[in-house]
């Protein structure tokens, strides 16, 4: 909603077997009144689709790409989501909102 | 939804920036909200869907009951900004706000240098900000340095630059002064030149190519120099709530210098009603109150007619466009201000007016 410009991240872009952890600088969570998931950092907010707010929920530090993935589909029933989830980690890592762990 | 609520807890502040955007008669809001007062309004403003908060002013240090306020807000769920100029500040205090659950501070700072800096906000405060600002990092707060840009310290956009990097922030704002009360009163004394702008900007696009991530830098333009307003507060009561110190409500900090225009104050009423109905926050909704140029304008969704309070300082009617637009047929006022800006050159001349109480030799 608020995003700045950012420049390109400076870490190579996260892949399948690439342990994802949230960027300490943002707060991730469920807010009611928006009935959305929400980041919000120094003087911004950036509401997040339905999607999103669920990849993100399921980052804990400790899974991988390829873990999420199997996580929500197995929580959505859904086919093979790993091209999109990690679609969507290399738009967030661009953004700052995650960061890579080796 | 006020996604923004900013609480100017006080209009009192021990430094005399003379581009302060607090009223000019601002001694005379001396009647400010008690501590229940304000928590009230943090919790109307949460049920309301308001997420960011800055606790502003004046200097918001100078209340003794902003731990408490931090407190509360962080219970209530808010992201919890602190905008100050570090006066007032210490480490003790700082832990008691970091335990409060305070999230970010947002540090002003005038020169890279104590010298320009005592000159520019009528005290020598710079060693104390440099200290409180590494003890800020050494809290782990994320943080945003706040340079206010005018004419007197746009020349040290680069030494800024690597005294933030030294500093360890993660975010620095160049904040090109906004031209309303005491900066207006300033004004041609503040307004940098063209080609002042376009070096600092030039220094800016060098610093972010070679700092990539490692920080980022907020230019904020001057809209003097552009051809089209600023999308000001994304809409008049779109997203931005301010509370004044005597709870005054306001579409944005500056707008009660607005003539006519009834501001509804939440000692009077709720701020359900202060936000979805007071006539003070349905003036300039939507864009039904528009004038020509902007009611025929195929860019009026973007910028929203640009700046109420700057179309009232130069027209008398907010309801005019923003004299900086080109289509505006008051632009000729804001090129005045430029052309002079141009003549007198880079060097600052004449005495500044401080910000002062207007009873102090005004
Ligand atoms: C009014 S101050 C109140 C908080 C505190 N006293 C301080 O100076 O940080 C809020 C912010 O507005 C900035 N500011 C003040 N006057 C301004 C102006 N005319 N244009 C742009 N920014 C301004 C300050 O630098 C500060 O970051
Ligand atoms: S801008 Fe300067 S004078 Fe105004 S409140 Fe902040 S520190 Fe005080
Ligand atoms: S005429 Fe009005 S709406 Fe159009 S660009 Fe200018 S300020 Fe914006």
């Amino acid at each position: 909603m608020f995003a700045p410009d950012l420049p390109p991240a400076d870490l190579p872009p996260p892949g399948l077997r690439t342990v994802i952890e949230m960027n300490p600088m943002y707060l991730f969570r469920w807010e009611e009144p928006q009935q959305a998931f929400v980041l919000l950092y120094p003087e911004g907010v950036v509401k997040l689709n339905g999607p999103a707010g669920a990849i993100l929920g399921a980052v804990d530090g400790e899974r991988s790409v390829a873990d999420i993935a199997a996580l929500l589909s197995a929580r959505y029933g859904d086919a093979d989501l790993s091209s999109d989830v990690l679609e969507f980690m290399e738009t967030a890592h661009a953004q700052g909102w995650i960061r890579t762990k080796s | 939804m006020p996604l923004w609520l900013v609480l100017e807890l006080t209009y009192k502040c021990p430094l005399k920036c003379p581009w302060c955007n607090n009223p000019v008669d601002f001694d005379k809001y001396r009647n400010e909200l008690t501590t229940e007062e304000w928590k009230a309004v943090l919790r109307e403003g949460r049920r309301l869907g308001a997420l960011q908060l800055g606790f502003s002013g004046g200097e918001p240090m100078l209340r003794p009951d902003l731990e408490e306020l931090v407190g509360e807000a962080d219970r209530l769920g808010y992201y919890t900004n602190l905008i100050t100029s570090g006066v007032g500040l210490n480490p003790q205090r700082l832990a008691a706000l970091k335990a409060a659950g305070l999230k970010q501070v947002q540090l002003s700072l005038q020169a890279c240098d104590s010298e320009l800096n005592a000159k520019l906000v009528g005290l020598d405060v710079w060693a104390h900000k440099i200290a409180i600002a590494r003890e800020i990092k050494a809290q782990g707060f994320p943080m945003v340095l706040n340079v206010p840009v005018s004419r007197f310290n746009i020349d040290q956009t680069e030494a800024l630059i690597e005294l933030a990097e030294d500093l360890g922030v993660e975010y620095l704002e160049f904040a090109n002064l906004q031209y309303y009360n005491w900066a207006m009163l300033n004004r041609s004394e503040l307004l940098p030149t063209r080609e002042q702008l376009a070096r600092s900007e030039a220094a800016v696009r060098a610093a972010r190519a070679r700092l990539g991530r490692k920080m980022t830098i907020y230019f904020v333009i001057p809209d003097y120099y552009d051809g089209r307003p600023k999308a000001c507060m994304n809409g008049w009561g779109a997203i931005h709530l301010t509370i004044a110190p005597d709870g005054t409500a306001l579409p944005c900090q500056e707008a009660r210098l607005i003539e006519g225009v009834d501001f509804p104050n939440v000692r009077d009423g709720g701020l359900d009603w202060i936000w979805k109905e007071s006539p003070g926050f349905q003036k300039f909704r939507g864009d039904g109150w528009m004038k020509d140029p902007c009611r025929s304008c195929d860019e009026r969704a973007k910028d929203f007619g640009g700046c109420r309070c700057q179309a009232f300082l130069f027209t008398g009617d907010a309801a005019n466009a923003d004299p900086v637009c080109s289509k505006s047929p008051h632009r000729h006022l804001i090129d005045a201000a430029l052309a002079q800006a141009a003549e007198r050159g880079d060097a600052c001349r004449a005495p500044l007016q401080m910000r002062a109480r207007q009873t102090e030799g005004m």
